[in-house]
């Protein structure tokens, strides 16, 4: 973007205003840490860590398309917090950023990638639930979302969940929060490819309402705040995002957590948070308590 | 097997949206497939060229940028609408009638010459011609083509599951997601309900494909 | 055919038929310009929103994506003409227990939408998108190529066959070294039709995430801002009709070279392939 900038100065001087915009978006997610590798860390042998670090790569599964968390960029690399994450732990166990290879993972296919050991690990805005814990192992949570709704900026008769009953509500096809809201809250499911699809028909008054994990829906606010808001701040659902991996690999989750808990204390889980979603989402988030079981 | 006896009536929901669309815009396809076909070789150059333009953009156009004009540039043009139903309907029908005309035209061609001399001798003006000798016959030497485009077009309508429509392959994706450890079935399941409505018309094709080859 | 529907018109005909097809042009010149103006009073035009294909990177997203369209297009292609051929020969061939089971499969192939067969690659075999995208294609695909070649062996003079087996050539030797051979000639502009079906149909590897240009240029926008939505969207449909267009010139010009030589034998037998399915 900068030597864009440079080159293009006269045209982007006239249109000043709404490229600010998109830029601060773009900085907003597209700004990277290069968190320190570790030097020759030493693991019980057979173990997933020793494994991994002695092939000195890891394959990392994550989202291409969810702004702030894991989004492609420009050059092809993923960028957001779930992949601050993932190079952290990559750090960890000796694997500089340069060694990872980015997977995209989409909903559907998380738990097959881990089984089929497509993916060493999963940091993909997946949220830890029981079902999925009969398939594979979750590290964490390292960030709590909830549902909530977005809805167009003058729009003031939606609050809660409860007000969407009976109207359209814009979601991803078979994705879990279109699930909830037509199940437990009565909406009319309107369903689309992925959610950024669904901003078109919000802005023409199609659907009264997108609805996901918050801060996913935050991410467009923050691009368009003159056009979108936040039903509420409030969250309708717990979405615990946690980081996936084979199952009864009992060694290498609590490793994983024992990681997250470190990088609560040394700072670098929240300098993660602000060099992307924090650019958006001002309210830091604590760590979850981490949940071993 | 269980997830599909229990999920009947969201697939049966699903099944009648998927028909829906299907049938409404075969229709209009139909209709409209044919007067393009008919403009293609009118004697009106304006016409003739609108016509062919039409079905080459649209034939090499792929369905989903057919569906994100209808969804999303189509309202942005004013034209808006409360029912997703029917900008998925106008994509379709827009898209299937391009195919629609091509078969058309092509059996046009593939009526004797002396059928439209001999009408013409006996008076006849063009949309004589057209109507009462050439399309009927060449309609009924395109029926399998044209009940293998609509096979298409059922299938077709799949896509409007991503574009807005919740029909048989959305019920499809969000069942599957809800019983991740049934993934087979509930997919099988979806594949049943679109075989329901295309192995049928595929049969319907074969039975006219063999009626008409004995008739010529 | 088209010139004997009607007399070579007179001039007042002729006046007429221009008269019509000026306004005929100024209508739809209208409508074009009413809704690029519409368009443009919502800043779609702006030079700002357009700017971004000066940047290289952009252009390297975009180009990916036509790549991982057009590698798609060509595997599924390699494999499922000659999968074609052998069901073709499995779906004509004298042996019912061959012949039936095929049939059965070939109609199961036909009747499924292609996103559903690529979503269920994907879930039950949990392959990349990639393998999903192509196995969906090459599934559909080379049922099609199969129908679109048995019409073709069908529309073969029967004195093909028997000359065939006349020599003392078995059913399977006649079928692979003469019916076969001419089928493929006379058939191949329906099988280039279908290969600009099977090229668009890789814009249905969305459902399974695959990079191709379409969710390339959706995810682009996701990044750059919805502004940009429609700016990339047009090129990104500009280019999918440029390149369909070519393709779909070369099957004319195929046919107007074959049809030269065959002098007019180049049937087009019209049969389930030449029809966009999914």
């Amino acid at each position: 973007m900068m030597a864009f900038l440079t080159r293009r100065k006269s045209l982007l001087v006239a249109a000043s205003a709404a490229l600010a915009l998109s830029l601060s978006a773009c900085g907003g997610s597209s700004s990277t840490t290069n968190p320190p590798v570790a030097e020759k860390p030493s693991f019980a042998a057979d173990s997933t860590m020793a494994k991994l670090s002695s092939a000195g790569k890891i394959t990392i599964g994550t989202k291409f398309d969810q702004p702030l968390f894991g989004q492609k960029g420009l050059d092809g690399k993923p960028v957001g917090f779930d992949v601050e994450i993932g190079k952290l732990i990559a750090a960890k166990l000796g694997i500089g950023a340069d060694k990872i290879e980015w997977v995209e993972t989409v909903s559907a296919n998380r738990e097959q990638f881990i089984k089929q050991g497509k993916v060493d690990i999963i940091v993909a805005t997946y949220t830890i639930n029981d079902k999925r814990k009969t398939e594979v192992d979750f590290a964490g949570p390292y960030y709590e979302a909830g549902q909530s709704l977005m809805v167009n900026k003058d729009n003031n008769s939606i609050t809660k969940p409860e007000d969407v009953k009976g109207k359209n509500v814009c979601s991803v096809t078979g994705s879990t929060p279109a699930a909830t809201i037509v199940e437990k809250y009565g909406a009319v499911l309107v369903p689309a490819a992925t959610y950024s699809a669904c901003l078109e028909p919000l802005r023409n008054k199609q659907v009264e309402a997108i609805t996901t994990d918050n801060v996913i829906l935050a991410g467009f606010v923050n691009k368009e705040p003159d056009a979108f808001k936040l039903a509420s701040d409030e969250t309708f659902t717990k979405e615990p995002y946690g980081i996936g991996l084979k199952k009864d690999d009992k060694v290498f989750r609590s490793w994983i957590n024992d990681q997250l808990e470190a990088f609560d204390k040394d700072g670098s889980y929240k300098k993660a948070w602000e060099a992307t979603a924090g650019a958006v989402i001002k309210t830091a988030p604590k760590l979850p308590a981490i949940n071993r079981y | 097997m269980d997830v599909i006896i229990e999920s009947l009536p969201q697939y049966w929901d699903g099944f009648l949206r998927t028909l829906f669309l299907a049938v409404v815009s075969g229709i209009i396809a139909l209709i409209f497939g044919t007067l393009l076909a008919a403009a293609r070789v009118s004697p009106i150059a304006a016409l003739r060229g609108f016509s062919m333009a039409y079905v080459e953009i649209v034939r090499n156009t792929p369905l989903t940028i057919a569906f994100f004009f209808a969804a999303v540039v189509l309202p942005r043009l004013g034209v808006t609408f409360q029912q997703f139903e029917v900008a998925a309907i106008i994509a379709l029908s827009a898209y299937t009638s391009a195919f629609i005309a091509e078969a058309v035209r092509s059996g046009v061609n593939s009526v004797p010459i002396g059928q439209a001399e001999a009408a013409r001798s006996i008076g006849m003006k063009f949309s004589q011609v057209l109507s009462l000798i050439i399309l009927p016959q060449a309609l009924r030497t395109v029926i399998p083509p044209l009940i293998n485009i609509l096979i298409a077009l059922v299938k077709n309508s799949s896509v409007a599951g991503a574009f807005y429509v919740l029909e048989l392959f959305g019920y499809g994706k969000q069942l599957a997601n809800e019983h991740g450890d049934a993934v087979m079935s509930v997919l099988i399941g979806v594949a049943f309900f679109y075989l329901l409505i295309t192995v049928p018309l595929g049969y319907l094709a074969t039975v006219v494909e063999r009626k008409v080859a004995i008739a010529r | 055919m088209t010139s004997v529907l009607y007399d070579v018109p007179g001039p007042k005909a002729r006046r007429i038929s221009l008269i019509g097809s000026i306004i005929g042009v100024i209508v739809i010149a209208a409508i074009v310009v009413l809704a690029i103006m519409t368009l443009a009073r919502q800043g779609i035009f702006e030079g700002q929103r357009w700017a971004i294909f000066g940047q290289a990177d952009v252009w390297s997203l975009i180009l990916n994506g036509v790549g991982a369209t057009l590698s798609a297009a060509a595997v599924a292609a390699v494999i499922a003409f000659p999968l074609g051929l052998l069901l073709c020969l499995m779906r004509i061939s004298d042996v019912a227990w061959i012949r039936i089971p095929t049939r059965i499969v070939l109609e199961f192939l036909r009747g499924m939408p292609v996103v559903l067969m690529m979503l269920f690659v994907l879930l039950v075999f949990a392959t990349s998108s990639f393998v999903a995208v192509v196995a969906g294609l090459v599934l559909y695909n080379s049922a099609i190529f199969a129908e679109i070649i048995r019409a073709g062996i069908q529309s073969l003079p029967k004195g093909q066959r028997e000359a065939g087996l006349a020599i003392g050539l078995t059913s399977f030797q006649s079928r692979l070294t003469i019916e076969l051979p001419q089928a493929i000639r006379r058939m191949l502009p329906s099988l280039v039709a279908q290969l600009v079906v099977l090229l668009k149909d890789t814009s249905l590897g969305y459902i399974v995430a695959y990079g191709e240009l379409l969710r390339a240029v959706q995810v682009m926008a996701d990044f750059l801002g919805p502004q940009f939505l429609f700016p990339v969207f047009f090129v990104a449909a500009a280019i999918y009709i440029a390149i369909n267009l070519a393709v779909s010139r070369l099957a004319i010009w195929i046919e107007r070279r074959g049809s030269k030589k065959a002098a007019g034998g180049m049937a087009h037998v019209p049969v389930a392939g030449t029809v966009p399915a999914k």
